[in-house]
């Protein structure tokens, strides 16, 4: 039998991996669409999952994720494309202004009445697709260990540390302009999307999970080319070669 | 249209603006992508590359075609 210290420390440590893309979604979306629909979103997740837990027990380590990494993965890499897009043409029409305050040309939160249903609905899929992978990792884990406790406890522990770090910065994320960052929100679901969307065919990383760095290297290097080339193009210069 | 299925228009249309937005060739090119990845996957070929390939080639057209439309 696994000791409780190594289960403890184990699951903590791989939770706090999916906890971090879980946080950073909602940090994200919270930070460019505002905090209370984005926050409901979350804890509508959170009620899936303590349902969907409930419900499956120690079975929720057979739910086949892939298929749902193909379809999250795939519709958040479309929708990740939208705001890659526009923050690269915005930051590129505007450049950095507007860091420590509010951009003149548009409202940094959702200002409408009632829901914002895309905050929520952003914040719910991250949510619940990367809590059912700290579930599958406790449940998985804590079962072969027979140490079920122990795991719930690091998956649960992981997910408040992290969030309460993503919450403590959010005020700096705040003071972010909102076109960069959608980019960098835009960046940051296309490069979640292509890596969910490739592991649901099936398809193997390099280096699985640390590939993810990879591609948020790629994909800022794009922006920052395609920045660079929306701005010589609305100058009306030859973009270097 | 009655209130039914004016709702499901209502739906579909706002997960199509929501999802695919105002360039659908960026998710048609997705999309095809994803079915190539597969088809290479299951004939144990390479796959990885392709769609971050797409996603820097398409992002390059999608924006070339919105500067032309602002200008």
């Amino acid at each position: 039998m696994t000791g409780l210290w190594a289960v403890l420390i184990t699951t903590f440590l791989a939770s706090a991996v999916e906890a971090i893309e879980m946080v950073t979604i909602v940090v994200g979306v919270g930070a460019t669409r505002g905090w209370r629909s984005t926050l409901i979103g979350a804890a509508s997740g959170f009620g899936v999952l303590a349902v969907v837990v409930a419900i499956l027990g120690a079975a929720l380590s057979v739910v086949p994720i892939g298929p749902l990494r193909l379809v999250i993965g795939a519709l958040l890499l479309v929708f990740g494309l939208q705001w890659f897009r526009k923050g690269i043409m915005r930051v590129a029409a505007r450049g950095l202004a507007g860091i420590g305050g509010q951009d003149p040309h548009e409202t940094a939160e959702w200002t409408g009445p009632g829901m914002d249903w895309t905050a929520w609905f952003l914040s719910f899929k991250g949510v619940v697709l990367e809590g059912l992978e700290v579930a599958i990792i406790v449940v998985s884990f804590g079962a072969g260990a027979n140490q079920l406790g122990a795991a719930v406890i690091g998956g649960v522990g992981a997910i408040i540390v992290v969030g309460g770090i993503g919450l403590a910065l959010h005020q700096t994320v705040r003071r972010i302009p909102r076109s960069l960052l959608q980019l960098i929100v835009g960046v940051l679901l296309t490069t979640f999307g292509t890596f969910w969307a490739l592991e649901g065919l099936g398809v193997a990383w390099p280096g699985a999970d640390a590939s993810i760095p990879g591609l948020l290297v790629l994909y800022g290097a794009t922006a920052l080319f395609y920045i660079s080339l929306e701005r010589n193009r609305a100058l009306g210069l030859r973009p270097a070669a | 249209m009655p209130p039914p299925f004016s709702w499901i228009v209502a739906v579909v249309r706002f997960l199509y603006d929501f999802i695919v937005g105002d360039d659908w060739t960026v998710a048609a090119a997705v999309g095809i992508g994803l079915i190539l990845t597969a088809v290479l996957n299951v004939n144990h070929i390479l796959a990885w590359w392709l769609i971050p390939v797409i996603v820097v080639l398409m992002l390059g057209v999608s924006l070339r075609r919105a500067s032309n439309r602002l200008r």
